[in-house]
């Protein structure tokens, strides 16, 4: 079976990174860009930047038109209603923050905010800390033994004080689809909000807000194949009328004077300063160059990928793997091989991939894992880099062994 | 500038005779297996260092205004990167150690690219930690 990436070489930095020898299968933690995206970058630097949303001037109404925009386009993306649903914030983790820190319900001592057990600390943190702010209890949905959260024992933690379900698409760590239609009916029972954290997940199925149901949505572009600096949040337009002003400054207000002031609704309202402009419009383009690409053909390849990872770690029976991945990522232990020295030996052959906790601490922990290795994929990936990794892998265990 | 420690000195001349990764690899391996262990005792929380993703424990250990560490970690290779880390810093007046030019040392050894400051590799937490200590 061929396993070659038509798209492969839309993406600069994923040859550059092979002329110089390294394999690059961490695109969990970033993806490379496509030149679409670089392109977009380079064009709104060099054809002259400016502020967006204030000026008169032609080049802030040429920057806000693009960046606006792309506000638009998200709305398509994500079959949201209405493009005032989008705001953009400075990362996923900022955007995840901005719920906690502006999400203005009636919290009583003792509600609950249910995550999962997979969550990456960006959608674990946030809430614990709001939990101690307010005494809040947080409650854990435990997992599969595939690795997805455990729908019967979710039933029955979901219960009538929880006010808030937050939970991941796709562990960044076992690779598994969280079954989502299931678990926000569940919240939605109870009366309680939902927020799904896409940042892996939309990175590899794209996602359809409206046939999801979630009051918000977080992911990040830069593992979107677009720039750092930029995430997103959709926000449901019941529930962003939950949502009050959490930073405060230029370009959120409509009117202050020394003592007082008032605030634009969302999206504005919760875009203080001066938003990643350049970083929003690359984004425009990333997603202009994922649509421009046959989307059966890139989840076909990614799943044949996918597939012959799984099948070249399970030919190693000194691996063990974490859960059963599905999709996009796999994570291993070596038993009697500490997790860093295989790192650090396939590193010296030039393959990028993660050892660590992979910002899920208490996921590791409850799994007696100190940390592990990762392999996560880009449609980018290509036989040869699997080949190369697997061979990478024998030679490394051979002398760890 | 004074002579090499004899440990340095040997560490030296086997680094670089290895050619490519996998020479060195074994040779860290090798140099690791020669670490004395610590004991259970002290590899407690007070002797860990912080900002490794491997287990690192380091113990200071020699008269007054030596520099002499013992170390250990879980991980293997980390062990042979600490091994030779102590055979050029242990036994040094304290003064010199503040002078030494320790990414010059692990340059000279071929392995400098595991001085990162990264959290992937303890070996930069290690090094500031004994400056601090020192």
């Amino acid at each position: 079976m061929s396993l070659i990436s038509p798209w492969r070489a839309d993406f600069p930095g994923i040859l550059s990174l092979h002329d110089e020898g390294q394999t690059y299968l961490d695109s969990a933690a970033t993806a490379q860009k496509p030149q679409a995206v670089l392109d977009a970058l380079r064009d709104y630097y060099s054809r002259g930047a400016a502020n967006v949303h204030r000026a008169q001037h032609l080049p802030a109404q040429r920057a806000t038109q693009a960046f606006e925009g792309v506000r638009e386009q998200l709305a398509g993306w994500l079959n949201a209603a209405d493009s005032r649903e989008i705001i953009f914030t400075r990362s996923c983790t900022e955007a995840i923050n901005l719920l906690a820190y502006s999400l203005d319900i009636p919290w009583q001592a003792g509600d609950e905010i249910v995550i999962s057990a997979l969550e990456h600390h960006a959608n674990l943190l946030p809430w614990q800390q709001l939990a101690q702010r307010q005494q809040l209890s947080l409650r854990i949905l435990p997992l599969s033994a595939a690795g997805e959260i455990d729908l019967q024992q979710a039933a029955a933690l979901i219960g009538p004080r929880c006010r808030l379900l937050a939970v991941s698409q796709l562990s960044n760590v076992l690779g598994r689809w969280n079954p989502l239609p299931a678990l926000l009916e569940l919240a939605r029972a109870q009366g309680a909000l939902t927020l799904v954290d896409g940042a892996q997940g939309c990175v590899h199925q794209r996602p359809d807000l409206a046939a999801l149901g979630c009051d918000f949505y977080v992911f990040s572009a830069h593992k979107l194949y677009s720039a750092d600096g930029v995430g997103v949040l959709y926000a449901r337009q019941q529930a962003a009328r939950l949502l009050r002003p959490w930073q405060f400054g230029g370009e959120m207000l409509s009117h202050t004077d020394y003592q007082q002031a008032s605030f634009l609704p969302p999206p504005l309202g919760l875009e203080a300063g001066t938003p990643p402009i350049a970083g929003v419009i690359a984004l425009g383009a990333a997603l202009r160059y994922l649509d421009g690409l046959d989307a059966q053909a890139v989840a076909r390849h990614e799943a044949a990928l996918h597939h012959a990872l799984l099948d070249g770690l399970r030919q190693r029976p000194a691996l063990r793997l974490l859960g059963t991945p599905q999709c996009a990522l796999a994570s291993f232990v070596v038993d009697g091989v500490h997790g860093s020295d295989l790192a650090h030996l396939l590193a010296e052959q030039g393959i990028a991939i993660r050892h660590g906790h992979h910002c899920a601490q208490p996921l590791l922990h409850s799994l007696g894992l100190p940390g592990a290795c990762r392999v996560s994929l880009g449609l980018y990936n290509d036989g040869e880099d699997l080949a190369r990794l697997f061979s990478a892998l024998d030679n490394a265990l051979a002398l760890l062994q | 500038m004074n002579p090499l420690p004899d440990a340095a000195q040997t560490a030296l001349e086997q680094f670089s005779q290895a050619a490519g990764w996998e020479q060195r690899a074994r040779l860290l391996l090798e140099w690791g297996q020669r670490l004395a262990p610590l004991s259970d005792a002290e590899r407690c929380t007070a002797n860990q260092v912080q900002g490794c993703s491997s287990q690192v424990w380091l113990v200071a250990d020699g008269p007054a205004g030596a520099s002499q560490w013992r170390a250990d970690s879980d991980a293997r290779l980390l062990r042979g990167l600490l091994a030779v880390l102590l055979a050029r810093i242990n036994t040094l007046p304290v003064s010199e150690l503040a002078q030494l030019d320790i990414a010059d040392w692990f340059n000279q050894l071929g392995l400098q690219r595991q001085l990162t400051p990264s959290r992937s590799n303890g070996l930069h937490a290690v090094l500031q930690h004994i400056l601090k200590h020192a």
